[in-house]
């Protein structure tokens, strides 16, 4: 269970989360919504522990551990992954040896064994079938010359092969087409069970058409000012953010 | 994935020893007095049972030193070295001289050991059969302090006619080899280092491959400076005859010291018609400690000799060690069609100093070359890649690629890119193309979010960085060097 209580965040001095308190019970999809500039990014980003971001109070425990006192990769070990808004790029870096390095640390970790090249490649073969990709995304360069449909369909595969506990998705399904958005869907419905919870942050209904949340949050000026049901999703695709903003304020 | 546990492992013993290879082995030494004077000279000769002409080669090579200045113009610094504060040979104290690996010291073989020589080779050193060794066969000539002690697989090389020995076996079995080639890439008076290692050299590979053959065997050294205060000159001479094909790894680590340890050593390359000659280094010589005390000194002049017709040269190096590196292992492109190849990953840090790059001499019709150069600095290091490209007016259609890419790491260290394009023939084409990047703090957090330590995706947006010149490499040094980038650079970020 993630449990968010009271955090505020700010960077370069600037404040953007402004008292946030969210739970995401086990085995739940929440879905973030909200207006542009509402601090939805910024959320992922201090939830998976970048360093820009300055958490000035608050707290934010994942299955009972306290986030915020460790570095990116300790909670990416305890289960947390960021589908990131604008993946990077990495070149030279083979996405297959690039995911097996880190499927490998995580396996560490966990004190498993780690996977060979054999053992990793009919893993990851196993995904991108299953995901519909094309097996040379595991060749080629992290992110490199990749479309902007491709990176995300790329963020998807490597959820898919690092299975987390915690998947917070920032906007992977923006700028995709119908079957793009299908696959980011699929991807996360496939990972769906007593063990796992997602924070999926989109703008768009379409998305929660193939995933249907347990819960709809819209963040607005750094703090959350309604949750409800799927329906608050419809009614918000309907009426845009401008009722409620001013109903908050 | 085992190469970056092993590379975890690396950067632990690394981070509680200080450097992993600072060891020293207790071997008695033999030394020369220190200083450097004629007499010097006559006694490495004589120790080395020299006939007249060599001693002689070193006296002219000794007058011309005389002569010369060290040379100013590379970016490195360094206070003045004192020539005549430093022994000039050292051997082991050894029995009448080992028949077989089996009469080899022990220590010798522990070193080996120590120095991670991969397990193949150090069976052959521990004298199994060579023919029960799986895997391409490894020849290694181990060049320990000034003496080469083991000289494994002669039989196999003899076989093809091949001739792998100390340089100084050579001079004496071989002389009309070594009269014709030697000093003729690298004339004695060529500069101020490359004439005192003519004049002092002790020992170093000779390698002749005859016409026509194929070297059954990867030829590796592994070289290593062991006795405190000797500067290391190794001389080293590989002639590929006609259509012939060699590849030839050299590899190097030195025990910790306090004092600044000088290496000035000469690799010459001789490829005739349709010769192939691949020469892969990977260097890791102690670069001195965080506070940039100590290291080794390693001015080196390596040049090859495209001298036949559709010849090759082809250097690969990867230099992470040495507190200071003044090196441009080059080629002189005669041959029509000859081709000439620099790959080359130098990693700085802390306060190292590198001063490398080559020099691509075209002289032949359609000659051709390609410069692939990464250069990756961190710490309080400088970085200098210089280059020379010359077309002369006979070079007719020659071409040459440069790509020089560098790579910050922090903002304390220095990349500098010194290019020189001569071109005196109109048909001849040059490019160069040159990129300076820093590895990006998003870069960093993304491998970090995916469960990388900070080390890891360090080591892996590096070896990105340096893959075009690390497939280069054999199979067995690429995964060897790969480490070697981790282990380098670690604690340079954060």
């Amino acid at each position: 269970m993630l449990e968010i209580r009271g955090l505020t965040a700010s960077i370069n001095d600037k404040s953007i989360l402004k008292g946030i308190d969210l739970v995401v019970p086990q085995g739940e999809v929440h879905a973030l919504m909200g207006p542009n500039g509402s601090g939805k990014s910024t959320l992922g980003y201090v939830l998976s522990g970048r360093e820009d971001y300055e958490v000035t109070a608050g707290t934010v425990t994942f299955n009972g551990v306290n986030l915020l006192d460790m570095e990116p990769e300790e909670r990416a070990a305890a289960g947390v992954f960021l589908a990131f808004q604008a993946p990077v790029e990495l070149p030279g870096v083979n996405n297959a040896n690039f995911l097996r390095t880190a499927l490998n640390a995580l396996r560490r970790a966990h004190g498993e064994a780690e996977l060979d090249a054999v053992q990793f490649l009919k893993l990851a073969r196993a995904e991108t079938k299953r995901l519909a990709m094309p097996d040379d995304m595991l060749k080629r360069n992290v992110n490199v010359g990749f479309s902007g449909g491709e990176k995300k369909r790329n963020e998807v595969l490597q959820m898919a092969i690092l299975r987390p506990k915690l998947a917070i998705l920032d906007e992977t399904d923006s700028g995709l087409d119908i079957d793009a958005l299908k696959v980011v869907a699929d991807g996360v419905n496939a990972l769906r069970g007593p063990d796992f919870s997602a924070l999926v942050i989109t703008h768009h209904q379409r998305l929660l058409d193939h995933l249907v949340p347990n819960r709809v949050h819209v963040l607005a000026h750094g703090r959350i000012v309604r949750s409800g049901g799927p329906e608050l999703a419809k009614e918000l695709e309907k009426s845009g953010y401008a009722g409620l903003l001013a109903e908050a304020a | 994935m085992a190469a970056v546990t092993e590379t975890l492992d690396t950067v632990q013993s690394v981070t509680q020893s200080g450097y992993k290879w600072g060891f020293e082995t207790t071997i008695e030494m033999d030394f020369a007095p220190k200083g450097l004077n004629e007499d010097i000279i006559r006694l490495i000769s004589a120790r080395k049972e020299e006939p007249a002409w060599m001693l002689e080669w070193r006296l002219k090579a000794y007058a011309a030193w005389l002569k010369m200045e060290e040379p100013k113009w590379a970016r490195v610094d360094h206070p003045p070295i004192d020539y005549q504060d430093l022994h000039y040979y050292a051997a082991p104290k050894k029995k009448p001289g080992p028949k077989s690996l089996d009469e080899v010291d022990p220590e010798l073989l522990k070193m080996y050991e120590k120095l991670g020589i991969p397990l193949k080779e150090r069976a052959i050193l521990a004298g199994v059969d060579p023919e029960t060794v799986e895997n391409t066969p490894v020849a290694v000539d181990a060049v320990f302090d000034s003496v080469s002690v083991a000289t494994t697989f002669q039989a196999t090389l003899r076989k093809a006619g091949v001739i792998f020995c100390p340089i100084s076996e050579a001079v004496r079995e071989h002389p009309d080899l070594v009269k014709q080639y030697l000093g003729t890439v690298v004339p004695t008076g060529d500069n101020f280092f490359a004439a005192l290692n003519s004049a002092v050299f002790t020992d170093g590979s000779f390698v002749f491959i005859p016409q026509g053959v194929r070297c059954p065997m990867e030829l590796s050294t592994y070289f290593r400076i062991n006795a405190r205060n000797t500067g290391q000159f190794e001389r080293t001479l590989i002639i590929a005859e006609a259509g012939s094909h060699v590849s030839y790894l050299e590899g190097c680590t030195a025990p910790q010291r306090d004092e600044n340890q000088l290496h000035a050593a000469v690799v010459e390359l001789v490829a005739l018609d349709d010769a192939q000659i691949k020469y892969s280094t990977v260097q890791n010589w102690f670069p001195g400690d965080v506070n940039g005390k100590g290291g080794i000194y390693n001015f080196v002049t390596k040049r090859g000799a495209c001298r036949g017709a559709r010849s090759k040269i082809s250097w690969t190096q990867v230099e992470t060690g040495s507190a200071i590196t003044w090196k441009y292992p080059s080629c002189v492109l005669l041959g029509e069609d000859s081709v000439g190849e620099f790959y080359s990953v130098a990693v700085t840090n802390n306060h190292q100093q590198a001063d490398t790059g080559t020099k691509m001499i075209h002289i032949g019709k359609g000659s051709r070359s390609t410069i692939i150069s990464k250069g990756i600095s961190a710490g309080h290091s400088n970085n200098t890649y210089r280059g020379l490209v010359r077309m002369l007016p006979s070079a007719a259609n020659a071409r040459n690629f440069t790509q020089c890419d560098s790579l910050l790491i922090g903002d304390q260290c220095g990349a500098h890119t010194v290019p020189y394009i001569e071109s005196r023939n109109l048909t001849a084409k040059v490019e160069h193309e040159a990129t300076t990047s820093k590895i990006a703090d998003d870069q960093l957090f993304y491998c970090r979010q995916r469960g990388l330590s900070e080390e890891d995706a360090v080591g892996l947006i590096v070896n990105g960085f340096c893959k075009d010149v690390l497939k280069e490499l054999p199979m067995e040094f690429a995964v060897e060097a790969q480490k070697l980038l981790a282990v380098s650079l670690e604690g340079s970020v954060g």
